[in-house]
């Protein structure tokens, strides 16, 4: 195998033109890669709509009186640690290391839905205080914006536990192992989408 | 094995060659944490010039971003990573068109609106 890898892989000798199409793992990784870009874009004119109508509160409550920051950072560290913890459950893939595996994604579940429950009480909140999203065009904004990456990280729960039934039943085969590789890579890009989401929506408002 | 060293190119996040093990998620948990509580710090603190304050959290942001791109997709400007690469870099262009765009065209309509009570006198 090392030998054959050697000769045939990717040694200098054989120019880029004449290696054959890219294995399916790089074409896998590489699509999904692009649909992140553009669901990134996505969340780019959510974040333009919030950017333009932040100061449209029509006599509503506003971002300083309705965020509270301790609330929004206990969510920033549940999912930076998922994120975290995606990574050492994608490092246990590459070493078909099962029990690893599980026990990091786990954590990833844990801490994903910890992120969702904090989000939905803080949600539930600003509803009960009257701070619908049809009360003013800041807070339609806001609800769009944060709900669609809320949204997202719902979808990619559903996906992890898919995944994990993926893995009891057919094991690390190359198949499984690439839906992983593209769930971890949607977790990590939902992390960075929430970066801009603290930055612009809660600390900018102070 | 290893089917991915073979031909054009690497997907994104492949840690394997890149240093692999738990160090690269390490170091990045570490330095996105320090620029999250340091943006958090910064948003709150009397110490910097009140104007200041948004630039320093776009700052931080974007480097944080920059630490998830680096430490977590393992993106780099590698050769083997040019496909990658190009399609960041054209995805932050269209990023960049989108936000700045529309701030700088919803700004200017704003600016070049008759005030709301004006026109309400002229529907009369």
């Amino acid at each position: 195998m090392n030998v054959a890898h050697q000769a045939f892989g990717s040694s200098p000798e054989i120019p880029l033109s004449m290696q054959g199409p890219a294995p399916t793992s790089v074409v896998v990784g590489f699509g999904f890669w692009l649909f992140l870009l553009s669901d990134i874009i996505i969340f780019a004119a959510l974040f333009a709509a919030y950017a333009v109508l932040s100061g449209e509160t029509a006599g509503g409550p506003n971002g300083t009186e309705l965020f509270d920051k301790g609330h929004v950072l206990l969510e920033t560290a549940c999912l930076l640690a998922s994120s975290f913890t995606c990574g050492l459950g994608s490092l246990a893939v590459q070493r078909r290391d099962m029990q690893w595996t599980f026990v990091w994604m786990a954590a990833t579940f844990i801490l994903g839905a910890a992120f969702l429950t904090f989000e939905a009480s803080e949600f539930s909140a600003m509803l009960t205080a009257g701070a619908a999203p049809s009360r003013s065009a800041f807070l339609s904004a806001f609800f769009t914006l944060v709900g669609t990456h809320g949204l997202h990280v719902t979808i990619g729960l559903f996906w992890l536990l898919v995944m994990m039934v993926q893995i009891m039943t057919l094991g690390f085969r190359p198949m499984v192992r690439r839906r992983l590789f593209c769930f971890s890579l949607f977790w990590h890009a939902l992390d960075i989408v929430w970066i801009g989401v603290f930055t612009i929506v809660y600390l900018g408002a102070s | 094995m290893n089917d991915h060293y073979d031909a054009q190119g690497e997907a994104p996040g492949i840690s394997e060659h890149s240093g692999g093990g738990p160090r690269s998620y390490l170091i990045g948990a570490g330095f996105a944490t320090i620029l999250t509580l340091a943006s958090f710090w910064a948003s709150s603190t009397q110490l910097i010039y009140g104007p200041g304050v948004p630039i320093l959290l776009g700052v931080l942001a974007i480097a944080q971003m920059g630490v998830h791109l680096v430490f977590f997709l393992h993106i780099s400007s590698a050769p083997d990573q040019t496909n990658n690469f190009l399609a960041l870099a054209f995805g932050i262009f269209v990023v960049g068109l989108v936000v700045f765009g529309s701030m700088i065209i919803m700004a200017n309509l704003n600016h070049a609106m008759m005030p709301m009570d004006r026109l309400m006198q002229m529907q009369r």
